[in-house]
């Protein structure tokens, strides 16, 4: 027997995420798919729909816009209850189907836009998907991090930065 | 304030030693940077509390300190769990938009 195979340990795992820089971060993940496929789930608005709210944690996508083409803008709008919307939007900067997408991305209370440059990598039919972020600065990323936690998390967190910091002097 | 984070070469340093306490060699072969330079990161690093020494035979191997890195990986490791929940949800669309043009496929087959 082997243990884990499918239950959810090892499911867990399967998406890898790196800060390559205080402003970088690196997400990679592999779809037993063509890359057509995985490009059009990871787009169009229809599928969008399906995948982009993380239900666990009680959120939905409440609007989801899409115009799919360079110059074209997309808004997500996430929402948790009946009073709290979390809105991103940006604009598609490069579409390459099936291989490359860029877009900016804004979390809408939030001064500045990320650049997101997504590959979508196609071997023996699967397809690797990396998403690179690139945030205009540190604290953008930090708050980008930190946007979907709770308060008492983000609050220690920042706690510990300031610890960090006396300590270093 | 600065926190020792700040420095991308740190931060890079950081995150290499999730992997494991490493000798100054390692660290500097896996990031392309000279050994003064690794070495002054670590002295920072080592300062802030971030990363300490291990003696291990011949070898003086750098790892990253429990304690505070626990909090910072929680941080990202929250981001990270936000998005492995989104892309198993993609997993599953993905499943299931590939068998419905499989099934397509094998519908063009047969009518032939």
């Amino acid at each position: 027997m082997v243990a884990g195979r499918k239950g959810e340990p090892m499911k867990q795992n399967r998406t890898s995420m790196d800060r390559t820089s205080d402003r970088e971060i690196v997400i990679k993940r592999t779809f037993r798919a063509p890359a057509e496929i995985v490009f059009d789930a990871f787009t169009k608005p229809e599928h969008v729909r399906r995948w982009w709210a993380p239900k666990s944690r009680g959120v939905t996508l409440v609007e989801c816009d899409a115009d799919v083409r360079p110059g074209g803008a997309y808004r997500y709008v996430l929402a948790r209850g009946k009073a709290e919307r979390f809105a991103f939007s940006g604009k598609y900067l490069e579409i390459a189907r099936p291989t490359r997408l860029v877009y900016t991305e804004s979390f809408e209370p939030m001064p500045g836009e990320a650049v997101v440059t997504v590959s979508f990598e196609e071997r023996d039919g699967s397809t690797t998907l990396v998403s690179h972020e690139l945030y205009p600065s540190k604290e953008a990323l930090d708050a980008a991090l930190s946007s979907g936690m709770e308060d008492g998390m983000r609050e220690t967190f920042e706690q510990l930065e300031e610890l960090v910091a006396s300590l270093r002097g | 304030m600065k926190s020792a984070l700040a420095e991308p070469n740190q931060l890079r340093i950081v995150e290499f030693l999730r992997n494991g306490p490493r000798p100054v060699g390692a660290i500097g072969a896996a990031l392309r940077l000279n050994q003064p330079q690794v070495s002054k990161h670590l002295r920072v690093l080592k300062e802030a509390r971030l990363v300490e020494v291990e003696p291990r035979a011949q070898q003086r191997l750098y790892g990253l300190r429990a304690e505070p890195l626990r909090e910072l990986n929680e941080w990202l490791e929250h981001y990270r769990l936000i998005w492995d929940e989104r892309l198993d949800q993609l997993d599953e669309l993905i499943e299931e938009l590939k068998n419905k043009e499989e099934e397509k496929a094998n519908g063009r087959r047969k009518k032939r």
